[in-house]
């Protein structure tokens, strides 16, 4: 590490002067210290403003409800936050700070590597810890056995100590370290931290991340293709020719329902039996392989992983216009609004003669009517009921895309009832209602299911996860092993040897104070032997 | 047994385990009363800070001449009362353990019991009554009892008040292996950064009267030895932490919902606990921010891992990490029809 020693002298810096003043101060530990508490503050926004990233629907209502300062906050990139300039820049400092800190360091860990354990300091009396004691043994023979055991403990010894350094007839002395892994370590964690950057950026610049909502059955199908993607992520640099060619079809699929207990009538266990192949858009018949697709059992085709985040209904309704013609008929897929999949969807038949049909609904998969409250009791569509508010006229779909999720309603008239209630149509399974003023009729057919799939491609995941376990590694390392330096010098002091010995313990973590006592127990033990 | 008379166990061991916290407490208060803004001869601090507080050693030291047997008897007493004390913590933990075990029990099918809140602090506080436990003697945590045992007193009683959730199945995303693992080694790390940041905690008070000699802080270890205590806890906890929440975390997120990072609130506050005990043990080895300023930083590290754990659950909706939220889809408005 650098200290921030500043070079200026009375008068104007140089060029030069300044921007090595400037290199040192960024590559500082201070700096360091104060970037990484940046770091994390400017994590914090992220957390509480709905990220557009994260949960789009979020910040979309969000934006909604503060349109004063939502320009504001765009501007800021507060939506997004973890791909904004300034985060960016406080992580880019980051790592540059580390480089301009690490690589450094690396030369100098290579010389100290080859480089002898220092020579014994003049006084070892002074050092933090010390201990001294006199024998009748001669010098030589008490550092040859220091040095046996601190071999034996695997510490590094100083070569050709003693007389030949010109210390004094009569005295013997042996300098020893070890505990060179330390510094290894914490360079491979800081290191490391710059593999899992370029790991986590080769996901988000290359990948891509998509959901598609894929109705049950063998008649529906999912074809990875852009345009088959209800809604698709791509990284800036994905190209879209990297998507993997294949073609997955849900056969069929299972839930377990819990009937009893707190969470009673909640989905329990889901899988979704898929059949899928690769590279056969152009085959006629061709050959599926069949995966069983759970949570927390995705299913990779290529560089592809395919995710099953979710499910709900899909009521297959028919519309009949006043004119008898079907204008719109098929599964369609409802929204689930809490744990009980009390679902809500639209039907949007804008086309229907002589007037455009809207239909508003909710789907109870177990209708009960309680003191006249419909509520559904489990998620199971085990008593399902369809409930339709209903809209004739102008569905505004030459205004632009709509969500096929809404209904637009600002130019279209709800159906009324006589008392001036709106309408309400409930439809078992087979049932049909016939709408008023001869508009036409509706049909609730049956129930299909649907699965919501989320596929992604993430280059450098391996790279990343490679990173945090070297970074884990290095960290062991950095945090456990102890650095140290032993002294022992033995010198002819009258008729006996005094011998003294002094540790030092550089990481500040470690207890010198029992490995000066152990080694002086050991040393005066084996004498007495 | 049926599932039901393993809850009902589990809540009476909960209950069993608090209510000896509690008496733990009281007997760690009653041994700190009997120094209260009494002075502690100088040397007897010294020899406290190098043995056990309650230890028979230190208690037993020669006396010196002005100490009258007044004060040899109040050592006495409080020595006795740091054993009973200890003693009760042993035995409340046991209850603890059997009220964790009886709740993984009583779910059906059996299972790890830390699926909601309520399970996470018991277990959560659980590691912090056996970290204290485990370390007393290696560390000499004598001080820190009446804080360790308060702490963990506070969160039981806040998670059978306001925590509570009766036993039910795990929802389908937490449902694997790498939730073993994932949450426990979460749970570990925050239970020794917790112990770390009461070391931390005691460094700070103490650091306003370094020289103190009377009553709970003439008892306390000094500066150096609570810096490196602290030091020592925070340096385990954090590589755990690593494990926890940049390893397993990511692995389960890309198995359970396709991305091993999403930003998740959870996530981010994870990764800001990180980021500020990375902080913390740059500042250990930065000149200007060693001592006061790097316990201040254990602190905010503190404040960010429980705000995580316990705040953001209600304080963010759209976090994927509440617990008891089902594996249904947020699906986004689709555009076009
Ligand atoms: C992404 C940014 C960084 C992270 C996450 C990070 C994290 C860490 C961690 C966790 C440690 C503790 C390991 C130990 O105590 O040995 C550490 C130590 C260290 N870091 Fe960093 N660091 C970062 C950037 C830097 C930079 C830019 C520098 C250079 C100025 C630096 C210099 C050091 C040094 C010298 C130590 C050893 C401290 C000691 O001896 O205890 N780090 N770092």
């Amino acid at each position: 590490m650098s200290s921030p020693t500043t070079s200026r002298r009375p008068g104007e810096l140089t060029a030069r002067e300044l921007l090595r003043f400037g290199w040192r101060q960024l590559t500082s530990m201070r700096t360091a210290l104060i970037l990484l508490l940046l770091l994390a503050l400017a994590a914090i926004p992220g957390s509480i403003i709905p990220q557009e990233g994260v949960d789009a629907l979020a910040a979309g209502n969000w934006k909604e409800q503060h349109p004063d300062l939502t320009p504001i906050y765009e501007r800021l990139g507060l939506f997004d936050v973890y791909g904004s300039v300034w985060f960016a820049a406080v992580y880019i400092l980051l790592m540059v700070s580390l480089v301009g800190c690490i690589v450094p360091r690396v030369g100098v860990y290579w010389r100290g590597l080859r480089a002898q354990p220092p020579a014994v300091p003049s006084r070892l009396a002074r050092m933090p810890d010390a201990a001294a004691y006199s024998t009748d043994e001669a010098p030589d023979a008490v550092v040859a056995r220091a040095e046996a055991l601190l071999r034996s403990q695997r510490y590094r010894l100083r070569e050709a100590v003693g007389r030949a350094e010109g210390s004094a007839e009569g005295s013997a002395e042996v300098s020893a370290e070890k505990g060179y892994l330390r510094e290894a370590g914490n360079l491979l964690f800081h290191l490391s931290v710059l593999v899992v950057l370029v790991g986590f950026a080769m996901g988000s610049l290359l990948g891509y991340k998509g959901g598609v909502i894929v109705v049950v059955g063998e008649e529906w199908g999912f074809t990875n293709t852009p345009s088959q993607y209800d809604d698709l992520v791509p990284g800036s640099l994905f190209a879209a020719d990297e998507m993997d060619d294949f073609l997955l079809k849900i056969r069929d699929f299972d839930v377990e329902w819990l009937e009893s207990g707190p969470r009673q009538g909640m989905a329990q266990g889901f899988v979704s039996h898929i059949d899928y192949c690769v590279d056969c858009a152009d085959d006629a018949d061709p050959g599926f392989t069949s995966y069983d697709l759970k949570v927390n059992h995705p299913l990779t085709i290529g560089d592809t992983d395919i995710f099953l985040i979710g499910h709900g209904y899909a009521p297959v309704v028919t519309v009949r216009d006043g004119e008898g013609e079907v204008t719109y008929s098929g599964p369609t897929v409802f929204l689930p609004l809490d744990q009980s999949f009390f679902s809500f969807g639209v039907v949007k038949a804008p086309y229907a003669q002589p007037e455009g049909i809207g239909l508003q609904g909710w789907f109870y998969p177990t209708f009960l009517n309680v003191d006249g409250n419909p509520i559904t009791v489990m998620g199971d569509a085990r008593n399902p009921l369809l409930s339709f508010n209903v809209y004739r006229g102008d569905l505004n779909v030459a205004a632009g895309p709509q969500s096929v999720y809404e209904l637009d309603t600002s130019k279209a008239e709800q159906l009324t009832r006589e008392d001036g209630q709106p309408l309400r149509l409930d439809l078992t399974p087979g049932e049909t209602a016939e709408l008023p003023d001869g508009l036409g009729s509706v049909t609730f057919e049956g129930v299909e299911r649907w699965n919501k799939i989320q596929i992604s491609q993430t280059p450098g995941k391996l790279v990343a996860l490679a990173g945090v376990v070297l970074a884990l590694l290095g960290l062991l390392g950095s945090l456990f092993v102890r650095p140290r330096r032993v002294w022992v010098r033995a010198r002819r002091e009258g008729e006996s040897t005094l011998v003294e010995v002094a540790a030092l313990d550089r990481s500040g973590g470690g207890d010198t104070a029992a490995v000066v006592a152990t080694l002086v127990s050991d040393l005066q033990q084996q004498e007495k032997k | 047994m049926t599932d039901a008379s393993w809850e009902t166990l589990s809540n009476q061991a909960v209950a069993a385990a608090g209510v000896v916290y509690f008496l733990a407490l009281i007997s760690h208060l009653v041994e700190w009363s009997a120094f209260a803004g009494r002075l502690a001869p100088g040397q007897r601090v010294e020899a406290l800070v190098g043995s056990r507080v309650g230890d028979s050693t230190a208690a037993d030291l020669v006396p010196t001449e002005q100490e009258t047997s007044a004060d040899e008897a109040r050592e006495r007493r409080a020595a006795m009362f740091g054993r009973l004390g200890l003693l009760l913590t042993g035995l409340a933990a046991a209850f603890h353990l059997v009220g964790l075990v009886a709740r993984g029990m009583a779910a059906d099918p059996n299972r790890v019991p830390w699926g909601n809140m309520y399970e996470f602090t018991l277990a959560g506080t659980f590691v912090v009554a056996v970290a204290y436990l485990a370390l007393y003697r290696r560390f000499s945590l004598g001080w820190m009892a009446p804080l360790a045992v308060g702490f963990v007193v506070v969160c039981l009683m806040v998670a059978v008040i306001w925590l509570y959730e009766p036993v039910a199945p795990l929802t389908e995303a937490l449902n694997s292996y790498w939730l073993v693992i994932h949450v426990v080694s979460a749970i570990l790390a925050t239970g020794a950064f917790t112990l770390g940041g009461i070391a931390s905690a005691v460094y700070l008070v103490k650091a306003r009267r370094p020289d103190a000699t009377t009553g709970w802080l003439g008892r306390v270890p000094s500066l150096a030895s609570l810096d490196r205590i602290a030091y020592r806890i925070h340096a385990f906890a954090f590589p755990v932490w690593t494990f926890a929440v940049l390893i397993t975390g990511p692995i389960w997120a890309h198995q359970a919902w396709s991305s091993y990072w999403s930003w998740d609130p959870k996530e981010v506050w994870a990764f800001i606990t990180w980021v500020i005990y990375a902080g913390y043990l740059h500042a250990r080895a930065t000149a200007g921010w060693k001592g006061r300023n790097a316990a201040i930083l254990a602190l905010v590290g503190m404040a960010t891992l429980w705000f995580n754990f316990i705040g953001i659950n209600y304080f963010s909706e759209t976090s994927q990490h509440s617990y008891a939220a089902p594996a249904v889809a947020v699906v986004d408005a689709q555009q076009g029809m």
